[in-house]
Protein backbone atom coordinates (compact mmCIF):
# COMPACT_ATOMS: atom_id res chain seq x y z
CA UNK A 1 0.00 0.00 0.00
CA UNK A 2 2.58 2.44 1.08
CA UNK A 3 4.73 1.51 -2.41
CA UNK A 4 1.66 2.67 -4.10
CA UNK A 5 1.25 5.99 -2.47
CA UNK A 6 4.89 6.98 -2.82
CA UNK A 7 4.67 5.88 -6.84
CA UNK A 8 1.99 8.32 -6.84
CA UNK A 9 3.67 11.10 -5.22
CA UNK A 10 6.62 10.88 -7.01
CA UNK A 11 4.55 10.76 -10.18
CA UNK A 12 2.95 13.78 -9.48
CA UNK A 13 6.37 15.91 -8.49
CA UNK A 14 7.69 14.64 -11.53
CA UNK A 15 5.11 15.14 -14.26
CA UNK A 16 4.55 18.59 -13.05
CA UNK A 17 8.32 19.00 -13.71
CA UNK A 18 8.61 17.58 -17.04
CA UNK A 19 5.62 19.83 -17.67
CA UNK A 20 6.97 23.01 -16.78
CA UNK A 21 10.67 22.61 -17.95
CA UNK A 22 10.44 20.41 -21.03
CA UNK A 23 6.96 20.13 -22.38
CA UNK A 24 5.84 23.97 -22.35
CA UNK A 25 8.85 24.72 -23.82
CA UNK A 26 7.89 22.89 -27.38
CA UNK A 27 5.65 25.49 -29.54
CA UNK A 28 5.13 23.05 -32.13
CA UNK A 29 4.18 25.08 -34.89
CA UNK A 30 3.96 28.12 -33.09
CA UNK A 31 2.07 27.17 -30.93
CA UNK A 32 1.27 23.15 -30.01
CA UNK A 33 2.13 22.01 -26.79
CA UNK A 34 1.15 18.79 -25.12
CA UNK A 35 -0.18 18.85 -21.56
CA UNK A 36 1.09 15.30 -20.69
CA UNK A 37 0.88 16.34 -16.44
CA UNK A 38 -3.48 15.03 -16.84
CA UNK A 39 -2.26 11.58 -17.11
CA UNK A 40 -1.74 11.90 -13.50
CA UNK A 41 -5.43 12.06 -13.29
CA UNK A 42 -5.70 9.56 -15.98
CA UNK A 43 -4.00 6.76 -14.53
CA UNK A 44 -5.19 7.71 -10.56
CA UNK A 45 -6.55 4.12 -9.09
CA UNK A 46 -10.49 3.98 -9.80
CA UNK A 47 -10.73 2.47 -6.37
CA UNK A 48 -10.39 6.21 -4.64
CA UNK A 49 -12.10 8.47 -2.19
CA UNK A 50 -13.22 11.23 -5.01
CA UNK A 51 -13.59 14.31 -2.66
CA UNK A 52 -9.46 13.73 -1.69
CA UNK A 53 -9.01 12.81 -5.96
CA UNK A 54 -10.57 15.93 -6.81
CA UNK A 55 -8.20 18.03 -4.49
CA UNK A 56 -4.83 16.40 -5.57
CA UNK A 57 -6.33 17.20 -9.16
CA UNK A 58 -6.55 20.44 -8.25
CA UNK A 59 -3.17 20.55 -6.63
CA UNK A 60 -1.76 19.51 -9.47
CA UNK A 61 -3.09 21.80 -12.02
CA UNK A 62 -2.44 24.83 -9.80
CA UNK A 63 0.97 23.88 -9.33
CA UNK A 64 1.22 23.73 -13.36
CA UNK A 65 -0.25 26.97 -13.18
CA UNK A 66 2.49 28.43 -10.77
CA UNK A 67 5.15 27.57 -13.51
CA UNK A 68 3.44 28.84 -16.02
CA UNK A 69 1.77 32.06 -15.00
CA UNK A 70 -1.49 31.31 -16.30
CA UNK A 71 -3.92 32.01 -12.86
CA UNK A 72 -6.01 29.53 -12.29
CA UNK A 73 -7.21 27.56 -15.93
CA UNK A 74 -5.43 24.26 -15.60
CA UNK A 75 -6.41 23.97 -12.13
CA UNK A 76 -10.09 24.87 -13.12
CA UNK A 77 -9.80 22.25 -16.14
CA UNK A 78 -8.42 19.22 -13.68
CA UNK A 79 -11.06 20.25 -11.46
CA UNK A 80 -13.53 19.04 -14.18
CA UNK A 81 -11.83 16.24 -15.23
CA UNK A 82 -11.29 15.23 -12.23
CA UNK A 83 -14.97 15.21 -11.31
CA UNK A 84 -16.77 14.01 -14.67
CA UNK A 85 -14.05 10.89 -14.22
CA UNK A 86 -16.07 8.05 -13.01
CA UNK A 87 -18.69 8.73 -15.94
CA UNK A 88 -16.21 8.67 -18.34
CA UNK A 89 -14.59 5.26 -16.80
CA UNK A 90 -18.44 3.70 -16.87
CA UNK A 91 -18.34 4.73 -20.43
CA UNK A 92 -15.29 3.45 -22.01
CA UNK A 93 -15.01 0.34 -19.91
CA UNK A 94 -18.65 -0.54 -19.47
CA UNK A 95 -19.61 -3.48 -16.70
CA UNK A 96 -15.99 -4.10 -15.42
CA UNK A 97 -15.64 -0.32 -13.56
CA UNK A 98 -18.59 -1.25 -11.77
CA UNK A 99 -16.90 -3.97 -10.24
CA UNK A 100 -13.98 -1.50 -9.41
CA UNK A 101 -11.39 -3.85 -10.95
CA UNK A 102 -10.02 -1.98 -13.44
CA UNK A 103 -6.42 -2.22 -13.69
CA UNK A 104 -5.37 0.36 -16.88
CA UNK A 105 -2.08 -1.62 -18.20
CA UNK A 106 -4.66 -4.55 -18.63
CA UNK A 107 -7.60 -3.33 -20.07
CA UNK A 108 -7.77 -3.07 -23.98
CA UNK A 109 -6.34 -0.73 -26.35
CA UNK A 110 -9.53 0.81 -27.68
CA UNK A 111 -11.08 1.19 -24.72
CA UNK A 112 -8.33 2.94 -22.97
CA UNK A 113 -8.51 5.18 -26.36
CA UNK A 114 -12.31 6.15 -25.87
CA UNK A 115 -11.12 7.36 -22.17
CA UNK A 116 -8.16 9.24 -22.99
CA UNK A 117 -9.76 11.05 -25.84
CA UNK A 118 -12.37 12.10 -24.44
CA UNK A 119 -11.26 13.23 -20.98
CA UNK A 120 -8.04 15.14 -22.97
CA UNK A 121 -10.35 16.99 -25.20
CA UNK A 122 -12.46 17.76 -22.51
CA UNK A 123 -9.91 19.51 -20.49
CA UNK A 124 -7.85 20.99 -23.48
CA UNK A 125 -11.45 23.10 -24.39
CA UNK A 126 -11.74 23.94 -20.40
CA UNK A 127 -8.36 24.88 -20.94
CA UNK A 128 -8.56 26.94 -23.31
CA UNK A 129 -11.63 28.44 -23.52
CA UNK A 130 -10.49 29.89 -19.86
CA UNK A 131 -7.03 31.16 -21.09
CA UNK A 132 -7.94 32.87 -24.12
CA UNK A 133 -11.07 34.09 -22.70
CA UNK A 134 -12.73 35.95 -25.72
CA UNK A 135 -15.82 34.11 -27.41
CA UNK A 136 -14.79 36.02 -30.66
CA UNK A 137 -12.08 34.06 -30.66
CA UNK A 138 -13.84 30.24 -30.86
CA UNK A 139 -11.93 28.86 -33.57
CA UNK A 140 -8.93 29.65 -32.43
CA UNK A 141 -9.59 28.04 -29.86
CA UNK A 142 -10.80 24.67 -31.19
CA UNK A 143 -7.79 24.90 -33.12
CA UNK A 144 -5.26 24.54 -30.40
CA UNK A 145 -8.13 22.53 -28.11
CA UNK A 146 -7.76 19.93 -31.37
CA UNK A 147 -4.08 19.85 -32.33
CA UNK A 148 -2.42 20.08 -28.70
CA UNK A 149 -4.79 17.84 -27.49
CA UNK A 150 -4.15 15.23 -30.32
CA UNK A 151 -0.79 15.89 -29.53
CA UNK A 152 -1.23 15.05 -25.30
CA UNK A 153 -3.06 11.85 -26.63
CA UNK A 154 -0.44 10.30 -28.43
CA UNK A 155 2.38 11.24 -25.94
CA UNK A 156 0.26 9.75 -23.49
CA UNK A 157 -0.47 6.65 -25.28
CA UNK A 158 3.50 6.31 -25.83
CA UNK A 159 4.38 6.91 -22.29
CA UNK A 160 1.78 4.13 -21.23
CA UNK A 161 2.73 1.77 -23.55
CA UNK A 162 6.25 2.19 -22.45
CA UNK A 163 6.43 2.40 -18.61
CA UNK A 164 3.63 -0.41 -18.42
CA UNK A 165 4.42 -3.39 -16.52
CA UNK A 166 4.01 -6.88 -17.93
CA UNK A 167 2.22 -9.20 -15.90
CA UNK A 168 2.60 -12.35 -17.34
CA UNK B 1 -31.51 22.29 9.77
CA UNK B 2 -31.11 18.30 9.77
CA UNK B 3 -32.59 18.30 5.89
CA UNK B 4 -29.66 21.05 5.13
CA UNK B 5 -26.72 19.19 6.75
CA UNK B 6 -27.86 16.28 4.98
CA UNK B 7 -28.28 17.80 1.83
CA UNK B 8 -24.69 19.02 2.12
CA UNK B 9 -23.12 15.42 2.92
CA UNK B 10 -25.04 14.15 -0.05
CA UNK B 11 -23.62 16.41 -1.90
CA UNK B 12 -19.96 16.90 -0.37
CA UNK B 13 -18.20 15.84 -3.94
CA UNK B 14 -20.25 18.01 -6.20
CA UNK B 15 -20.22 21.37 -3.73
CA UNK B 16 -16.15 20.73 -3.59
CA UNK B 17 -15.94 20.36 -7.25
CA UNK B 18 -17.59 23.48 -7.18
CA UNK B 19 -15.91 25.20 -4.60
CA UNK B 20 -13.08 24.17 -6.42
CA UNK B 21 -13.98 25.31 -9.64
CA UNK B 22 -14.87 28.94 -8.30
CA UNK B 23 -11.34 29.23 -6.87
CA UNK B 24 -9.57 28.51 -10.26
CA UNK B 25 -11.95 30.82 -11.91
CA UNK B 26 -11.14 33.65 -9.51
CA UNK B 27 -7.75 33.13 -10.05
CA UNK B 28 -8.41 33.31 -13.82
CA UNK B 29 -10.36 36.08 -13.81
CA UNK B 30 -7.88 37.97 -11.69
CA UNK B 31 -5.16 36.82 -14.30
CA UNK B 32 -6.81 38.47 -17.01
CA UNK B 33 -6.47 41.66 -15.52
CA UNK B 34 -3.98 43.90 -15.68
CA UNK B 35 -1.93 44.50 -12.06
CA UNK B 36 -4.02 42.26 -10.02
CA UNK B 37 -2.58 38.86 -10.61
CA UNK B 38 -1.05 38.72 -7.52
CA UNK B 39 -1.80 35.59 -6.32
CA UNK B 40 -0.58 32.52 -8.88
CA UNK B 41 3.11 33.83 -10.52
CA UNK B 42 6.04 32.33 -10.63
CA UNK B 43 8.42 35.25 -9.80
CA UNK B 44 8.43 33.10 -5.85
CA UNK B 45 11.39 31.32 -4.30
CA UNK B 46 10.06 27.75 -5.43
CA UNK B 47 9.17 28.09 -9.47
CA UNK B 48 11.58 30.70 -9.43
CA UNK B 49 14.51 28.68 -7.70
CA UNK B 50 13.49 25.44 -10.55
CA UNK B 51 13.86 28.34 -13.11
CA UNK B 52 17.23 29.34 -12.26
CA UNK B 53 18.95 25.83 -12.10
CA UNK B 54 17.19 25.41 -15.04
CA UNK B 55 19.01 28.52 -16.68
CA UNK B 56 22.46 27.54 -15.39
CA UNK B 57 22.60 24.61 -17.27
CA UNK B 58 20.11 25.89 -20.61
CA UNK B 59 22.41 29.16 -20.97
CA UNK B 60 25.48 26.95 -22.04
CA UNK B 61 22.96 26.18 -25.08
CA UNK B 62 23.28 29.76 -26.29
CA UNK B 63 26.27 31.23 -25.70
CA UNK B 64 27.04 31.78 -29.46
CA UNK B 65 24.47 33.65 -30.15
CA UNK B 66 24.35 35.74 -27.28
CA UNK B 67 27.81 36.25 -28.01
CA UNK B 68 27.10 37.34 -31.33
CA UNK B 69 23.98 39.96 -29.63
CA UNK B 70 26.37 41.46 -27.71
CA UNK B 71 29.25 42.07 -30.17
CA UNK B 72 26.04 43.56 -32.06
CA UNK B 73 25.54 46.07 -29.29
CA UNK B 74 28.85 46.65 -29.05
CA UNK B 75 29.85 48.00 -32.65
CA UNK B 76 26.41 50.10 -32.41
CA UNK B 77 27.41 51.55 -28.95
CA UNK B 78 30.88 51.78 -30.19
CA UNK B 79 29.77 53.52 -33.76
CA UNK B 80 28.05 55.94 -31.18
CA UNK B 81 30.74 56.81 -29.17
CA UNK B 82 33.52 57.61 -32.11
CA UNK B 83 30.79 59.74 -34.10
CA UNK B 84 30.19 62.09 -30.96
CA UNK B 85 33.55 63.21 -31.14
CA UNK B 86 33.39 64.04 -34.88
CA UNK B 87 30.33 66.06 -34.59
CA UNK B 88 29.73 67.09 -30.71
CA UNK B 89 26.06 68.38 -30.67
CA UNK B 90 24.20 65.92 -32.75
CA UNK B 91 20.36 64.89 -31.62
CA UNK B 92 21.53 61.27 -30.18
CA UNK B 93 24.11 62.69 -27.63
CA UNK B 94 21.49 64.94 -26.38
CA UNK B 95 19.32 62.05 -26.32
CA UNK B 96 21.50 59.73 -24.94
CA UNK B 97 22.84 61.85 -21.89
CA UNK B 98 19.37 62.84 -21.47
CA UNK B 99 19.05 59.08 -20.48
CA UNK B 100 21.97 58.33 -18.24
CA UNK B 101 20.99 61.20 -16.03
CA UNK B 102 17.21 60.40 -15.33
CA UNK B 103 17.02 56.68 -16.35
CA UNK B 104 19.26 53.90 -14.31
CA UNK B 105 19.27 51.19 -16.24
CA UNK B 106 20.46 47.15 -14.53
CA UNK B 107 21.34 44.47 -17.15
CA UNK B 108 19.57 41.00 -16.03
CA UNK B 109 18.99 37.38 -17.26
CA UNK B 110 15.65 35.74 -18.65
CA UNK B 111 14.92 32.31 -16.92
CA UNK B 112 11.58 31.73 -18.40
CA UNK B 113 10.07 33.57 -21.30
CA UNK B 114 7.06 32.08 -23.03
CA UNK B 115 5.21 33.31 -25.88
CA UNK B 116 2.58 30.31 -27.41
CA UNK B 117 -0.03 31.47 -24.85
CA UNK B 118 -2.48 34.78 -24.94
CA UNK B 119 -0.87 36.46 -22.11
CA UNK B 120 2.71 36.22 -21.93
CA UNK B 121 5.00 36.82 -19.24
CA UNK B 122 8.80 36.47 -18.52
CA UNK B 123 10.94 35.93 -15.30
CA UNK B 124 14.38 38.02 -14.87
CA UNK B 125 16.87 36.59 -12.01
CA UNK B 126 16.66 40.61 -10.40
CA UNK B 127 14.21 41.53 -7.87
CA UNK B 128 13.60 43.77 -4.64
CA UNK B 129 16.86 42.76 -3.26
CA UNK B 130 18.21 44.79 -6.73
CA UNK B 131 16.11 47.67 -5.73
CA UNK B 132 13.63 46.68 -9.03
CA UNK B 133 9.94 47.64 -8.11
CA UNK B 134 6.99 47.22 -10.49
CA UNK B 135 6.34 49.22 -13.53
CA UNK B 136 9.93 49.31 -14.79
CA UNK B 137 10.51 49.21 -18.21
CA UNK B 138 12.46 46.07 -19.80
CA UNK B 139 14.58 46.38 -22.71
CA UNK B 140 16.69 44.24 -24.95
CA UNK B 141 19.63 45.45 -27.23
CA UNK B 142 17.42 45.45 -30.59
CA UNK B 143 13.89 47.03 -28.92
CA UNK B 144 11.52 46.71 -25.99
CA UNK B 145 10.70 43.75 -24.02
CA UNK B 146 7.98 44.35 -21.38
CA UNK B 147 6.64 45.76 -18.48
CA UNK B 148 7.32 44.41 -14.46
CA UNK B 149 4.00 43.80 -12.57
CA UNK B 150 5.52 41.91 -9.80
CA UNK B 151 9.08 41.20 -7.84
CA UNK B 152 9.94 38.80 -5.01
CA UNK B 153 13.01 39.43 -3.38
CA UNK B 154 15.06 37.69 -6.16
CA UNK B 155 13.38 37.78 -9.26
CA UNK B 156 10.82 39.81 -11.12
CA UNK B 157 8.16 38.87 -13.96
CA UNK B 158 7.73 41.10 -16.78
CA UNK B 159 4.58 41.45 -18.82
CA UNK B 160 5.64 40.34 -21.87
CA UNK B 161 4.82 42.58 -24.85
CA UNK B 162 3.17 39.54 -26.33
CA UNK B 163 0.35 39.93 -23.67
CA UNK B 164 -3.00 41.05 -24.53
CA UNK B 165 -3.42 43.20 -21.31
CA UNK B 166 -0.18 44.97 -22.20
CA UNK B 167 -0.24 48.80 -23.24
CA UNK B 168 2.68 50.82 -23.76
CA UNK B 169 2.52 54.29 -25.39
CA UNK B 170 4.27 54.08 -29.09
CA UNK B 171 4.79 56.54 -31.88
CA UNK B 172 5.78 56.99 -35.55
CA UNK B 173 9.53 57.29 -35.64
CA UNK B 174 9.43 59.96 -38.17
CA UNK B 175 6.59 62.69 -36.78
CA UNK B 176 5.49 62.62 -33.47
CA UNK B 177 1.61 60.70 -34.02
CA UNK B 178 1.28 58.17 -30.85
CA UNK B 179 -0.71 55.24 -30.37
CA UNK B 180 -0.88 52.79 -27.77
CA UNK B 181 0.27 49.14 -28.57
CA UNK B 182 -1.09 45.70 -27.72
CA UNK B 183 -1.08 42.71 -29.31
CA UNK B 184 -4.05 40.54 -30.32
CA UNK B 185 -2.43 37.12 -29.59
CA UNK B 186 -1.91 35.86 -32.80
CA UNK B 187 1.68 35.81 -34.13
CA UNK B 188 5.00 36.74 -31.61
CA UNK B 189 6.56 38.15 -34.49
CA UNK B 190 3.49 41.55 -35.02
CA UNK B 191 1.98 43.45 -32.24
CA UNK B 192 -0.23 45.91 -33.47
CA UNK B 193 -0.67 49.83 -32.68
CA UNK B 194 -4.26 51.01 -32.35
CA UNK B 195 -5.84 54.76 -32.13
CA UNK B 196 -2.97 56.51 -34.32
CA UNK B 197 -4.92 59.69 -36.21
CA UNK B 198 -5.90 59.22 -39.65
CA UNK B 199 -4.15 62.55 -40.35
CA UNK B 200 -0.73 60.29 -39.92
CA UNK B 201 1.28 59.93 -42.86
CA UNK B 202 1.98 56.28 -42.50
CA UNK B 203 3.48 54.03 -44.77
CA UNK B 204 4.56 50.07 -44.96
CA UNK B 205 7.91 50.08 -43.67
CA UNK B 206 8.05 53.25 -41.20
CA UNK B 207 9.73 52.72 -37.74
CA UNK B 208 8.03 52.80 -34.81
CA UNK B 209 9.68 53.81 -31.22
CA UNK B 210 8.45 54.36 -28.05
CA UNK B 211 6.53 57.36 -27.24
CA UNK B 212 8.02 59.00 -24.44
CA UNK B 213 4.56 59.89 -22.88
CA UNK B 214 4.48 57.40 -20.37
CA UNK B 215 6.76 57.24 -17.48
CA UNK B 216 7.96 53.80 -17.94
CA UNK B 217 9.90 53.96 -20.99
CA UNK B 218 12.30 56.68 -22.12
CA UNK B 219 11.35 58.29 -25.76
CA UNK B 220 12.35 56.73 -28.92
CA UNK B 221 13.69 53.20 -27.85
CA UNK B 222 12.77 51.03 -30.93
CA UNK B 223 9.93 48.70 -31.51
CA UNK B 224 9.47 47.63 -35.07
CA UNK B 225 8.27 48.51 -38.45
CA UNK B 226 4.96 48.67 -40.23
CA UNK B 227 4.09 46.05 -42.19
CA UNK B 228 0.73 46.01 -42.49
CA UNK B 229 -1.90 49.31 -41.79
CA UNK B 230 -6.01 50.02 -42.23
CA UNK B 231 -8.76 51.82 -40.54
CA UNK B 232 -10.83 50.66 -37.99
CA UNK B 233 -14.39 50.52 -37.42
CA UNK B 234 -14.57 54.59 -36.59
CA UNK B 235 -12.62 55.54 -39.93
CA UNK B 236 -11.13 57.87 -37.83
CA UNK B 237 -7.81 56.39 -36.40
CA UNK B 238 -5.34 53.68 -37.62
CA UNK B 239 -4.79 50.15 -36.69
CA UNK B 240 -0.95 49.48 -37.47
CA UNK B 241 0.53 45.40 -37.65
CA UNK B 242 4.30 45.99 -36.86
CA UNK B 243 6.66 43.28 -36.87
CA UNK B 244 9.36 43.75 -34.07
CA UNK B 245 12.78 44.41 -33.90
CA UNK B 246 13.23 42.26 -31.08
CA UNK B 247 12.85 37.82 -31.77
CA UNK B 248 10.32 37.10 -28.61
CA UNK B 249 11.16 33.74 -29.31
CA UNK B 250 15.09 34.43 -28.37
CA UNK B 251 15.67 36.71 -25.53
CA UNK B 252 18.95 35.94 -23.21
CA UNK B 253 19.79 39.32 -21.73
CA UNK B 254 17.32 42.37 -20.85
CA UNK B 255 18.08 45.73 -19.48
CA UNK B 256 15.87 46.83 -16.47
CA UNK B 257 14.70 50.58 -17.16
CA UNK B 258 14.28 52.65 -13.97
CA UNK B 259 12.59 56.39 -14.41
CA UNK B 260 14.13 58.24 -11.75
CA UNK B 261 11.60 60.69 -11.81
CA UNK B 262 8.54 58.09 -11.68
CA UNK B 263 7.80 59.06 -8.45
CA UNK B 264 8.00 63.27 -8.94
CA UNK B 265 5.87 62.29 -12.44
CA UNK B 266 3.24 60.11 -10.51
CA UNK B 267 2.63 63.07 -7.83
CA UNK B 268 2.16 65.82 -9.91
CA UNK B 269 -0.30 63.34 -12.31
CA UNK B 270 -2.23 62.36 -9.38
CA UNK B 271 -2.19 65.61 -7.70
CA UNK B 272 -6.05 66.95 -9.17
CA UNK B 273 -7.29 63.69 -8.90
Amino acid sequence: MNNVISLHIVRFIVLILVQAIVLNNINFLGYINPYLYILFILLYPAKNNRMLFIFISFLLGLGVDLFSDSGGVHAAACVTIAYMRPVVLKFAFGTSYDYQTIKFSLTEFGQRLTYFSILIIVHHIILFSLEIFNSTKILLILKKSLFSGVFTLLLCLLITVLFSRKNK
Amino acid sequence: MQQIINFLIRNKTFLLFVLLFSISLFFTIQSHSYHRSKFINSANFLTGGVYASLNNIDGYFNLRTENEILLEENSLLKAVLYNSEVNAVSKEILDSTHVASHYKLTPAEVYKNSYSATNNYLIINKGQQDSIGEDFGVISSKGIVGIIDNTSNGYSRVISVLNTNIRVNAKLKKTNHFGTLTWNGNSPKIVQLIDVPNQAPVAIGDSIVTGGLSTIFPKNIPVGTVVDFKLDETENYFTLDIELYNDMTNIGHVYIIENKDFSEISTLSTADE
